[in-house]
């Protein structure tokens, strides 16, 4: 069996993996990392989107050697020393979530669209999440936290800025631990077409 | 002295469930694994209708990891039938329903065979080797079709594809006039038929099941909207006694009353794992969910409804075809029922007729799904108000103004038999017009026409009302329903003040936890913070009747007030014994009990500190401060409002845009704004999503063809517009809270408004009907159809003779 060395959420794994085990079943079933789930098998729902060197992927239409070498980021990995991205507390402060299936997927997707449009409109942010499925919300409250979001964010500084509510918009990014700088550099990256 | 606490009832409160689901730290079904667990793959058939003429499992159990393969006959005396909690008719014809096929299947999905195996991947690897010889059958497919004497049928012991019929008369009930007659001397009479098109519910999280045979009790967790329920009819189907039983629903991906069943995939992972003495684990694929898992709508409507020439209904009469598919679900025969109590909407009519007759076709099974037979009763009699207000060529808006029940006529009892209690259709609907902008874009329309655009604008009206809060038991009796409708829950102080709720609803993206913890902390006077509920563990909350049909407020938060004023009562009685004072001199407030006319006073934390310690408690009171609490109504609620659509539709292309979207709800008294807007937000995309996008389709051979999320057309982000939703209050007079229930109104609401909105566009081009789902194809076919009919005869328009039914419409 093919042996692959991925980097999870700031963490390296060494595996043996079935060729055709999926990468989202190496994370779930392997490392645990139940946050990432499966809702179809079409790779319509969107819901199992993880990020690959900075990229949204589907981690249900990718191998889990295809992974190998790389780094993977999941919603798992996104809350650090305890505080929310600001994504996850604008999905929060929003009501962007009901049964919440399809959220992690929806806040992996939408930190890869503010990667690329950082101040999109209501328009785009509607068409950069077509791709992801949400049978609870009507999506309008998912668009509203995507806009709240990047007006949290520093354009371009990486997804661990965080504002506490009423906190006035730091220039400066959150400083990160060591641990954390290697995932910065690769979820800044662009959209994949 | 304690702090007074704000009002929690109508504070937005973000969700407490918020913080697991948006790290990541979930616990679907699927998440679960115990040690030593055997996971299950099922064979379905490829066909719809067939014998079983002989089936091969020797290969597939000799295959890597294969523990064990079952086929029906192998588990035929265990696996015992799906249960169905709805007889509607003494003369019901319901077939036996074998959660894994014996001998014959009925529709093209349903289980064949079972592997246990080592992994997941196993198991399904080990199908391929399991070698079915079908017998092909005829199959039927349409219910007109199934009804012919020649049909073949579905199921060949019970000599006929009619599983009932059921009729209400509002001449021989007495609530209303002679139907017939109303119609026959009607001075305008508009007869139409429509077609509610088979739906699948769709929910996010793929259905999973894992039941662990290894301890005293057998336990199951299961991704379900029902699992008190589900407890119950296990054991009763099973034979297995109910208390040797427990079910757990943990985290649940969504519902919409797909998820409120009896699964055969729950009864034969309970089989299997009985037989084989370990945990078993099912966890089915998206495809599977589409042709397996319940279907819902599904009907042909035919009405007739007369009128005076100066617009009042003199009567409506209703005849239903309902396609209940190959099987009967839990309760199957009963959706189309409730729509019988709904036809009559929020009009004055004064003679009514229902009939509808169930069909078995060799398709999946249709049961429950968002609003359940109101929707489709919605539909229809909107959509003929539509009709009737172009027959006398008046605005639909008058039209319905002239025929609602007026604010000053509640309470009012209805044509069909229900007694709704309070409404304001004037204020709802004044503010969604206002909202709208009515009369700008009815100008606006009128310039379209006369200009000719190829883009036409349609303005859509659906005023409405459903009725929510099943319960009352003594109603669900009169109609033969297998249980009652009431709802438990309990609620405990804690030795240091904190409060436990339990609640037998059973949640699964509504966020009980939130508003029950609003409840239960604004009666008991404590911080919202400081209040947990638990649910959907029959251990935990050993009474309930489970979450659907948007009763869990209006019944389930009502346990929850009925259970803290118990509470509050008991210790009332302990207060007045510490603080030595007569019980009627304690007054309650905000958390504390205090001796009326002094400063001298107790927390509730001390109560039940001292009722914990029971050191000093007064003659027959027990010890701990907590109650329990069963809420059952006396009348449904029933929510209404007003729903505005304006749609853009090309004429050339066939495609449809929703330009505006307005709606005004009345639900009643609002626990938290947030969580009702989010209601009301996915209902409207669900209702929506019926109007224009979503289609179950079978090809002649009974193949769903729209298997998969790829054929089958969830709406994303990009096919929605943005709503405007706003709302009115006039309180339920059925429960103290006032509260009516709002998880449907937003899907029963809204395929009409948008349907009527696309015909409304059209409508000067001779077309007065187009066929769900509004698809391009549909609707230029309506256009098209409308123009070539208008050369060759005066009747012009759409109906379901012109319309393919079964065809794909994509």
């Amino acid at each position: 069996m093919p042996r692959i060395t991925v980097n999870v959420d700031g963490t390296e794994y060494t595996d043996e993996v079935e060729p055709r085990m999926l990468l989202v079943q190496y994370l779930r079933e392997r490392l645990g990392k139940v946050g990432t789930v499966v809702g179809c098998d079409t790779s319509n729902c969107g819901a199992c989107t993880v990020h690959l060197d900075g990229h949204s992927v589907k981690s249900c239409s990718v191998l889990a050697v295809q992974a190998d070498g790389h780094d993977v980021t999941t919603v798992e990995g996104l809350a650090q020393d305890g505080r929310l991205h600001p994504l996850q507390q604008a999905f929060h402060d929003n009501h962007a979530l009901q049964c919440g299936f399809c959220t992690p997927g929806m806040i992996m997707q939408a930190l890869d669209l503010l990667a690329e449009v950082h101040e999109p409109d209501d328009q785009q942010i509607r068409e950069g999440m077509e791709g992801n499925l949400c049978r609870c919300t009507g999506y309008q409250n998912i668009v509203r936290a995507v806009r709240d979001a990047s007006q949290r964010m520093q354009p371009g500084a990486g997804p661990a800025v965080e504002h506490a509510p009423g906190e006035a918009q730091s220039q400066a990014p959150v400083p990160r631990t060591p641990a954390d700088e290697h995932v910065e550099t690769r979820v800044t990256g662009g959209r994949q077409s | 002295m304690t702090s007074v606490l704000e009002p929690e009832l109508g504070r937005a409160r973000k969700r407490k469930e918020d913080a697991r689901l948006i790290t990541g730290r979930t616990r679907w079904t699927d998440n679960l694994t115990p040690m030593g667990t055997l996971h299950l793959a099922i064979l379905r058939s490829p066909v719809a209708h067939a014998r079983i003429t002989a089936i091969n499992t020797d290969e597939a159990r000799r295959m890597p990891g294969v523990s064990a393969v079952f086929t029906g006959r192998d588990i035929a005396d265990e696996q015992g039938s799906l249960p169905c909690a709805w007889p509607i008719t003494e003369d019901m014809k319901a077939p036996a329903a074998p959660p894994l096929a014996v001998d014959k299947v009925c529709f093209a999905g349903e289980a064949v065979a079972v592997v246990a195996a080592r992994s997941a991947a196993e198991a399904r690897d080990a199908l391929d080797a399991i070698d079915v010889d079908y017998e092909d059958l005829p199959v039927v497919l349409d219910m007109e079709a199934a009804l012919q004497p020649d049909s073949p049928l579905v199921h060949d012991d019970l000599g006929t594809n009619r599983n009932a019929t059921w009729t209400f008369d509002s001449a021989e009930a007495g609530t209303g006039g002679d139907v017939e007659q109303a119609l026959s001397s009607a001075e305008v009479r508009v007869d139409r038929t429509f077609r509610q098109q088979r739906l699948i519910p769709a929910f996010m999280e793929p259905r999973s099941v894992v039941v662990d045979p290894t301890g005293e009790q057998i336990t199951m967790w299961s991704a379900t909207q029902v699992p008190h329920i589900l407890r119950l009819m296990l054991s009763m189907s099973l034979g297995v006694p109910e208390q040797k039983i427990r079910v757990i629903a943990p985290d649940v991906g969504g519902g919409f009353g797909g998820k409120l069943q009896v699964t055969p995939e729950e009864v034969i992972a309970f089989v299997l794992a009985r037989k084989l003495g370990r945990p078993v684990k099912w966890t089915e694929s998206r495809s599977e969910t589409m042709v397996s898992g319940h279907h819902g709508r599904d009907q042909i409507q035919k009405l007739s409804m007369s009128a005076t020439r100066d617009g009042k209904i003199t009567g409506l009469k209703v005849g239903l075809l309902a396609d209940m598919g190959a099987y009967l679900r839990l309760v199957t025969p009963g959706i189309p029922i409730l729509g019988a109590f709904m036809f009559n909407a929020i009009y004055k009519i004064p003679a009514y007729h229902f009939s509808c007759t169930n069909v078995f076709t060799n398709k999946t099974p249709t049961d429950a799904y968002r609003g359940a037979g109101r929707p489709e009763a919605t539909f229809a009699i909107e959509r003929m108000m539509d009709e009737l207000a172009a027959e006398l060529g008046v605005d639909p808006m008058e039209l319905r103004r002239k025929n609602w029940i007026a604010h000053d006529e509640f309470p009012y009892d209805t044509v069909a038999g229900l007694t709704y209690d309070s409404g304001n259709y004037e204020a709802a609907t004044d503010k969604a017009v206002e909202l709208f902008g009515y009369q700008a874009l009815r100008e606006e329309q009128e310039e379209r026409r006369r200009s000719g655009d190829p883009v036409q604008l349609g303005i859509g009206i659906s005023t409405f009302t459903e009725m929510c809060g099943l319960a009352p038991s003594r109603v669900l009796g009169s109609l033969s329903y297998g249980a009652g409708g009431w709802e438990h829950a309990s609620i405990r102080v804690l030795p240091t003040g904190k409060v436990e709720v339990v609640t037998g609803t059973s949640p699964h993206g509504q966020g009980h936890v939130t508003a029950w913890s609003q409840i239960a902390a604004d009666r008991l006077g404590v911080p919202f913070e400081d209040v947990e509920v638990l649910h959907g563990d029959t251990q935990i909350s050993p009474k309930g009747m489970d979450t659907y049909g948007s009763r869990s407020l209006a019944v389930g938060g009502m346990a929850v007030v009925s259970a803290a004023d118990k509470v509050v009562e008991k210790a009332k009685k302990i207060a007045a014994h510490l603080l030595e004072c007569a019980d009627d001199d304690v007054e309650f407030a905000s958390g504390r009990f205090g001796v009326r006319g002094t400063d001298r006073g107790t927390a509730l934390a001390e109560v039940a500190l001292a009722a914990f310690a029971a050191h000093d408690l007064p003659e027959g009171v027990e010890p701990n401060l907590d109650a329990d609490a069963t809420f059952d109504p006396e009348n449904f609620s029933f929510p209404h409002g007003t729903h505005l659509c304006a749609t853009e539709v090309d004429t050339e292309t066939g495609e449809v845009k929703i330009r505006k979207y307005v709606c005004v709800d009345d639900i009643g008294t609002v626990i938290n704004p947030l969580i009702v807007e989010g209601q009301v937000h996915g209902g409207l995309a669900q209702g929506i999503a019926q109007a224009l996008f979503e289609e179950a389709v079978y090809d002649e051979t009974g193949t769903l063809t729209t298997g998969t999320l790829a054929d089958y057309l969830i709406p994303s982000a990009a096919d929605l517009p943005e709503f405007i939703t706003d709302r009115t209050e006039t309180r339920a007079t059925s429960n103290v809270l006032g509260v009516k229930g709002v998880g449907e109104a937003g899907t029963i609401a809204s395929t009409p408004a948008v349907v009527n909105a696309v015909v409304d566009a059209l409508r000067p081009m001779g077309v007065n009907d187009v066929q769900m789902p509004c698809s391009p194809q549909r609707v230029w076919r309506a256009v098209t159809g409308a123009r070539e009919s208008s050369v060759t005869a005066p009747e012009a328009g759409g109906g379901l003779g012109s319309m393919d039914v079964q065809g794909g419409n994509r």
